[in-house]
């Protein structure tokens, strides 16, 4: 009882001092309101994790139901050769190829159906339809067509991915605005100028918004597509596993992987954005 | 753009498909027959002979369209809706867990989403660890949770409804904080004007023009929640629901089963975001507004 009493006392404590710092004027200042945009986030996360850490001890939980964060945390330390194995197969394999492939065709489908606005109108609402419906379903399918290795995974994560780039390229193609274009036509652009010197750049947003939004499907798609058979390696069939051996520090353990892989990919995907759309005004208000 | 001019293209799109589907299928099914016929020692079959029979195998590689259309008719319309081989019954089982889930990650969200707005500390402790809990491959833990919770007596609907609440609650805070922060400065130093106390330029104000962005969102969630719905039915051991069936046929190879509970989950998916469409389109008309400008 008494950890869960500190606990509350620490919540408290914490929520006071992020009012406290939030209120500060930090004026013109920029290094000042910085610092604090990260330590106010940052103090609530610590504090998620100690008030986990001292209410499962304190309520005393079954470490089958919910294991405090340094049980977890002992066990990625321990188990790290495991863990990096799963990672190669599982990231490295399957998401990564997949990620290319999809993001690429998607990309490419959406250059050579340019020409034609014929086959954009058709494909448009169905590219959104499809991005609705829940592709993961063929996984099944995906593991009896490649076998149980790393293709069949990046197979899954090739379909989830084609379609949000599909879309968000189209759309990113048309974004350029008339005057731009008419201005290429006055200078005699040729389609391959006007596509890297107007278009593409235009659609750089949408392409990123896609690339951000299939690096977490990728990650999903993969470990999903493995419950649906794998060789003994890999971060889906540790997960079930292991949960089926009631070793749920381990199967957190690969979560905290799996988490910590899909924030750094979305995160580099996100930086890569800042270079390459430096001109866009939601990039250069955050400034 | 409107309606009438999308549906040729559309239609044109969907025939190619379908004449490609029907292609594949016979190019991945021959080898199976061209086995069989050196098995039984006989002559391969000849081409027309071949096509038929590709389209009616009864674990075909790739079942052709009408093989599935034919599976969902018998299991939805000649069945009882009570039997366990009725894809209604399983179908409803998986809705019934999306639509908990669903109203519960709305709840959430838009709960969440009030108090960012309302609460600066809230908004920048919380807002960062919204997006963060997305990267978390939630889908990939959906089988501990539900294995969990079984464990310690919590079964059936719940545990499916979580994942589904905590897939669907993201999108819906996004929108509505974006939703809610959407009255610009003139509106908001009107109600000052009016000596307006905060809830009432919450409900006067914020709540209203929040509406297209809420949908907008819903619509997102109500998708992601029915694929939360599904993989969280594939670790219980294949009792019952679409992702049930997914994970059924695929241990027997029963492949047009697998093909029919996705064109059921498809038509499902379809079926909610067009009444979610609906909805969208009758808020903002009762409200006054033009249903496409007012979309963000």
């Amino acid at each position: 009882m008494m950890l869960v009493i500190a606990a509350i006392v620490f919540w408290l404590a914490m929520w006071w001092l992020n009012q406290r710092l939030v209120a500060i004027d930090t004026g013109t200042d920029q290094f000042k309101a910085r610092a604090i945009n990260l330590i106010v986030p940052l103090i609530f996360g610590i504090t998620l994790f100690v008030i986990w850490e001292l209410v499962v001890r304190g309520l005393e939980v079954s470490t089958v139901l919910l294991p405090p964060p340094s049980m977890i945390w002992e066990r990625i330390t321990n188990s790290l050769p495991i863990l990096w194995q799963d990672f190669q197969q599982t990231f490295l394999k399957a998401v990564l190829a997949g990620y290319i492939m999809g993001c690429g065709s998607g990309f490419l489908v959406a250059l050579l159906i340019d020409r034609s606005p014929f086959l954009q109108r058709g494909l448009l609402p169905l590219g959104n339809f499809v991005s609705a419906l829940p592709i993961i379903g063929v996984a099944p399918i995906m593991v009896m067509w490649f076998g149980f290795d790393w293709q069949s995974k990046a197979a899954v994560v090739v379909i989830m991915t084609f379609f949000p780039m599909l879309v968000n390229t189209v759309q990113g193609l048309a974004a350029a605005g008339s005057m731009e274009r008419d201005l290429m036509n006055t200078y005699a652009a040729t389609w391959w100028q006007k596509m890297t010197k107007l278009r593409l750049p235009a659609a750089a947003p949408f392409i990123f918004n896609a690339l951000k939004i299939n690096s977490t499907l990728a990650l999903i798609g993969a470990i999903v597509a493995e419950f649906f058979g794998t060789p003994i390696v890999g971060m889906g069939f540790r997960i079930s596993t292991e949960v089926g051996r009631m070793n749920v520090d381990m199967v957190w353990a690969e979560i905290a992987v799996a988490a910590l892989a899909g924030s750094l990919f979305y995160g580099l995907v996100a930086l890569i954005e800042r270079a390459v759309t430096f001109w866009h005004p939601s990039i250069r208000s955050s400034h | 753009m409107t309606a009438g001019s999308k549906t040729i293209p559309v239609l044109t799109i969907v025939a190619i498909i379908v004449a490609i589907w029907y292609a594949c299928v016979i190019w991945m099914n021959a080898p199976f027959e061209y086995d069989q016929a050196e098995r039984a020692k006989t002559e391969p079959p000849g081409f027309s002979e071949l096509i038929s029979r590709t389209m009616a195998q009864e674990r075909p590689v790739l079942p052709a369209p009408h093989q599935v259309f034919t599976e969902i008719y018998k299991t939805t319309v000649q069945k009882k809706i009570t039997s366990k081989r009725s894809l209604v019954y399983h179908a409803w089982i998986t809705l019934s867990a999306t639509l908990l889930g669903f109203l519960i990650g709305t709840a959430l969200g838009i709960a969440l989403a009030v108090g960012i707005v309302h609460n600066l500390a809230m908004d920048k402790s919380v807002m960062p660890w919204v997006i963060t809990s997305q990267t978390i491959p939630i889908l990939a833990i959906a089988p501990m949770i539900i294995v969990v919770l079984n464990a310690v007596g919590i079964s059936g609907l719940l545990p499916k409804a979580l994942i589904s609440t905590y897939l669907s609650f993201f999108p819906v805070v996004v929108g509505m904080v974006k939703g809610l922060r959407s009255p610009d400065r003139a509106q908001l130093d009107l109600m000052h004007t009016y000596s307006a106390s905060r809830a009432q330029t919450f409900w006067k104000l914020r709540w209203p023009s929040s509406m297209p962005y809420l949908f907008t969102s819903l619509k997102v969630a109500v998708a992601i929640s029915l694929v939360g719905a599904i993989v969280g039915e594939m670790p219980t051991g294949a009792v019952a629901g679409l992702g049930a069936r997914l994970l059924a046929g695929s241990y027997y190879g029963q492949t047009i089963q697998i093909w029919s509970a996705l064109f059921m989950a498809a038509a499902l998916a379809a079926t909610l975001v067009m009444i979610v469409g609906l909805a969208h389109t009758q808020v903002l008309k009762r409200m006054g507004q033009k249903p496409e400008g007012a979309a963000p």
